[in-house]
């Protein structure tokens, strides 16, 4: 790859939610901006910009990260999956946002998204963890409404849940 | 928070990223992770007019053992060096202190050796490298040289690595037979930087304790076989060593009673878990 000069804007090629899209970014334009400015996916919220809320957590090539710790430039290449690549279908919700919504486990949303896409790939990795896993794992994330105790019920109850599918399947 | 202008440069090989470095010195930065980078370059604490990404030279990314050392490369993952089947044979120490840092959702990111080259005092990897009496490799387009990480780390946020050098490897020595191992922090919460860290080995010879989080870098002493009040007086001698920082989380004082406290506990663990 060319040496990509400061102040220019250099085109950055990602798989996102399944379709390859592009677009032009500076190297020091964050991802979390690059998702939301430039490509129009505005489900990934900025909270914190230092990796400490998880507000911004999405999937890059399969593993929960900080879009905000990471600069698009850097993505260039990556496979990216963001909270709009959950629901199945349009109007359907995922077992595991199915599970937010019964379980209240979320009131003003701004940390769900970060925390949706950490749990999807977690209970993928991890598909019976123990309560004590769950909150470990919640570490990683801020919430000031809901005070955890609905979001790690919703996180076991969707392990439970996903556990029956894959046997199903 | 937006980070100031920079170039950015993917390097392909080793040796377009020394190159980047020896042509631009101080101006630039090597960025892997980023975990600990991106924050500073948002904050602007770091200006530099080039980043140099070495997260695709493929030899970096290589977790061996050799020399009876764990070497992990500079791209290595800090989950990376967690989901090595051999860790916790080779060295527990390692596996006990590697969930510590920062977030499962950063350790995704984040490498080994980015957090010994950038060497905040409450970080975990420098603090058991200097407890294991570890090795920074470090590396020019010209030369090579290894480091013991007593020498590497020599204050704040601040290193033995000159401007052209890239840390390349960092080098944990494996465990000895019969040796036990401890490793405690206290910090506000899981995943916080710690406010005291404390990492022990012990043998038939002594233990070893090292501390993070107090001084403005990592620091180990030896204890030999010190135990009841003479261990207490040892422990506040070196707690009063360490010259203690004050900030937002704790004031010197309660960091040197958290030295006191949880590194009596710290030793007291290893001894116990030695066979």
């Amino acid at each position: 790859m060319p040496r990509l000069s400061a102040g220019r804007r250099h085109t950055v090629r990602v798989t996102l939610n399944g379709r390859a899209v592009e677009g032009e970014a500076e190297p020091r334009m964050l991802l979390t901006d690059f998702l939301r400015h430039v490509l129009g996916s505005t489900g990934t919220h900025v909270g914190c910009e230092h990796g400490v809320c998880g507000a911004c957590t999405i999937d890059i090539d399969g593993a929960p990260a900080r879009a905000c710790l990471t600069l698009a430039v850097q993505a260039d290449g990556a496979t990216i999956r963001t909270v709009e690549g959950l629901a199945p279908e349009p109007g359907r919700l995922s077992v595991l946002q199915d599970a937010f919504r019964r379980h209240h486990a979320l009131q003003c949303g701004f940390c769900t998204a970060g925390i949706l896409m950490s749990l999807d790939i977690y209970l993928r990795d991890t598909p019976s963890p123990t309560e004590q896993d769950v909150r470990e794992f919640l570490g990683g994330h801020l919430c000031r409404c809901t005070g955890y105790v609905p979001i790690v019920a919703a996180a076991l109850d969707a392990a439970q849940k996903l556990r029956g599918v894959a046997r199903d399947a | 928070m937006k980070p100031a202008k920079f170039d950015y440069l993917r390097a392909g090989s080793l040796a377009e990223a020394h190159e980047a470095l020896a042509a631009e010195g101080p101006d630039a930065s090597v960025i892997a992770g980023g975990q600990t980078l991106v924050p500073l370059l948002s904050m602007r604490m770091a200006r530099p007019r080039l980043l140099v990404d070495i997260m695709h030279v493929e030899e970096l990314s290589r977790i061996s053992v050799q020399d009876n050392a764990i070497r992990v490369g500079a791209a290595v993952r800090q989950a990376a060096l967690l989901g090595w089947p051999e860790l916790a044979k080779r060295q527990p120490l390692l596996a006990h202190a590697l969930p510590w840092i920062g977030h499962a959702q950063t350790r995704t990111r984040g490498t080994v050796c980015g957090s010994a080259a950038l060497a905040d005092p409450s970080a975990e990897i420098p603090l058991i490298l200097v407890a294991l009496r570890g090795e920074i490799e470090l590396s020019s387009g010209k030369a090579k040289r290894r480091i013991a990480a007593a020498d590497f780390f020599t204050g704040l946020m601040s290193t033995a690595r000159e401007d052209h050098e890239l840390v390349e490897a960092v080098r944990f020595p494996c465990a000895h037979h019969g040796e036990g191992h401890a490793f405690r922090e206290f910090a506000r919460r899981h995943g916080d930087f710690a406010i005291v860290a404390c990492a022990a080995i012990s043998d038939a010879n002594g233990t070893r304790l090292a501390i993070g989080g107090v001084a403005d870098r990592p620091l180990a002493q030896d204890f030999g076989t010190l135990d009841g009040s003479a261990l207490d007086d040892a422990l506040q001698d070196f707690a009063m060593e360490l010259e203690a920082r004050e900030d937002l989380n704790a004031t010197a004082g309660q960091r040197r009673d958290l030295v006191r406290q949880i590194g009596r506990l710290t030793i007291e663990e290893a001894r116990a878990c030695r066979v």
